[in-house]
């Protein structure tokens, strides 16, 4: 039970997929500009990461190794279409504000990633548990991120207005700087910054050390 | 092979070894099938829902257009005076056919139906559209009981999409008060400008005819000098052609041209 939290609560922080593993950065530049988006974005990711995770790990022992990342792919794929299907359906503004990123999550790597490092060599409700962790863990620097990138850019959060700007008579004069994609470099940045100053454990080693030691590489 | 019993067979190919051929291709077929399944699924599933919406898209565009047009604005102002009414066309006679709802009338619809389409002679299909609907929504605006503009939908191949848009005409059916596209895919920054108020501000005060009635309007390349050219968008020649041809197939013999010549010699008034 306990091993069954941790495989939940540890990719938040220990083992986020955005901070520490640096994965799924594209994504996480692109629908940032504002909460809702990235929202919206981080559900659809979660669903993904779960039904991927636990689809690829209730066939995981019958996946011929000639074909395997054809049918991972093929399956995260339909799953991404079918999401994507939904949210046309019945979110269809926000759909279209997502544009192409809900279909990049074919592409993200933390939905392969998952799946290579941890659906494949294990059982189904682990499996479907460590995609919800990984899931919240990256929804929770999106969040963060979008959060910041929101209030400084505009002013306000949700649509809510927050800092009345200078245009409605307010005091707050909006960073148009946040709104361009370079920002949510230097907020995650600074976050990994944030994380590895509070953990020194997640500081890598220098690169060089570690090609020398045959660590494992990342991606 | 001579088992047949699914069930033993099942269990035989979960049985094989996951590098043999014959599982490998099994798998794979099952995975596809499975996946191609679901999504075609909820496609189908959703799709109503979906135009739904790309219907409300479609409703605001022309909502826009209607105020986007010049002077149009006071003219809403003066509210009460102005009234909107959509009407249903039957494009080969130019009459008005009457029905209960107009508004819910789906021409794509009924141009993608094989028993309600029309066939257009290809000599004809300049607009390269191949097939028609056989009637058309058109939306007639008058002040003080006067006609005052109307509105035709209109689509046309482009350079490398269908080009969906509302042409606006003056009262006078000569004059153009507004041209407005709402789907295309056309080359991002080039042809795709012809969804931009700067080019479509080009349009009202354009002539679709000469003084001789000959339709004339055509989309030039660089300047146009008389009053039924507009301006074209470099490096967007084929994309201008396309809007060249889509209106003169519209305000044409196969287009809304019976019903534009009915309008002009007042034998409807709707």
């Amino acid at each position: 039970m306990t091993r069954h939290i941790e495989l939940v609560v540890r990719p938040i922080i220990d083992s986020n997929p955005i901070t520490l593993q640096i994965l799924g950065i594209c994504s996480a530049l692109a629908v940032t500009t504002s909460l809702s988006t990235a929202l919206t974005m981080c559900a659809a990711l979660t669903v993904v990461l779960m039904f991927a995770n636990g689809i690829i790990s209730l066939i995981r022992n019958h996946i011929p190794p000639a074909i395997r990342l054809i049918i991972q792919i093929t399956i995260v794929a339909s799953l991404v279409i079918v999401i994507d299907q939904i949210l046309r359906a019945y979110a269809f503004e926000l759909s279209q504000r997502l544009s192409i990123f809900v279909g990049l999550i074919v592409t993200n790597c933390i939905v392969l990633g998952r799946i290579e490092a941890f659906a494949m060599r294990n059982a189904v409700w682990p499996s479907v548990l460590d995609g919800l962790g990984n899931g919240i863990g990256y929804s929770v620097i999106l969040a963060t991120v979008a959060s910041i990138r929101e209030l400084l850019g505009t002013g306000t959060l949700l649509g809510y207005t927050i800092l009345t700007t200078v245009r409605d008579g307010g005091w707050f004069e909006p960073l148009g700087f946040m709104l361009l994609a370079p920002s949510a470099f230097f907020i995650i940045g600074l976050l990994i910054w944030l994380v590895r100053s509070l953990k020194p454990s997640q500081i890598e080693q220098s690169e060089f050390r570690d090609l020398a030691q045959g660590k494992e590489m990342r991606s | 092979m001579a088992d047949l019993n699914p069930i033993t067979w099942w269990r035989h190919m979960l049985s094989l070894p996951n590098t043999s051929p014959a599982k490998t291709l099994i798998v794979a077929l099952l995975v596809a099938l499975t996946c191609g399944t679901a999504v075609s699924v909820t496609a189908i599933m959703l799709r109503p829902l979906q135009q739904k919406h790309h219907e409300r898209e479609r409703q605001a565009r022309m909502q826009e257009l209607l105020k986007s047009l010049p002077g149009m604005k006071d003219l809403i102002d003066d509210a009460g005076e102005v009234t909107l009414q959509c009407v249903l066309v039957e494009l080969a006679t130019g009459a008005i056919i009457e029905v209960a709802d107009p508004l819910s009338f789906d021409q794509r619809a009924e141009a993608a139906d094989p028993r309600a389409n029309f066939d257009i002679p290809a000599s004809a299909d300049i607009a390269g559209i191949g097939k028609r609907s056989r009637r058309a929504p058109a939306y007639l605006m008058r002040w003080n009981g006067k006609l005052k503009r109307i509105i035709l939908p209109v689509r046309g191949s482009g350079y490398q999409s269908m080009l969906y848009g509302y042409l606006a005409l003056e009262g006078d059916l000569v004059t153009v008060a507004g041209l407005t596209f709402y789907a295309q895919a056309e080359t991002p920054g080039l042809g795709t400008r012809i969804q931009e108020p700067a080019w479509q501000n080009l349009w009202p005060g354009s002539k679709i005819a000469d003084d001789q009635g000959n339709l004339r309007i055509e989309v030039v390349r660089g300047k146009g000098t008389r009053p039924y050219q507009v301006d074209g968008i470099s490096g967007a020649t084929r994309t201008g052609t396309g809007v060249t041809n889509l209106l003169r197939f519209w305000l044409g013999d196969y287009g809304f041209g019976p019903f534009l010549k009915q309008l002009e010699i007042g034998k409807i008034d709707p």
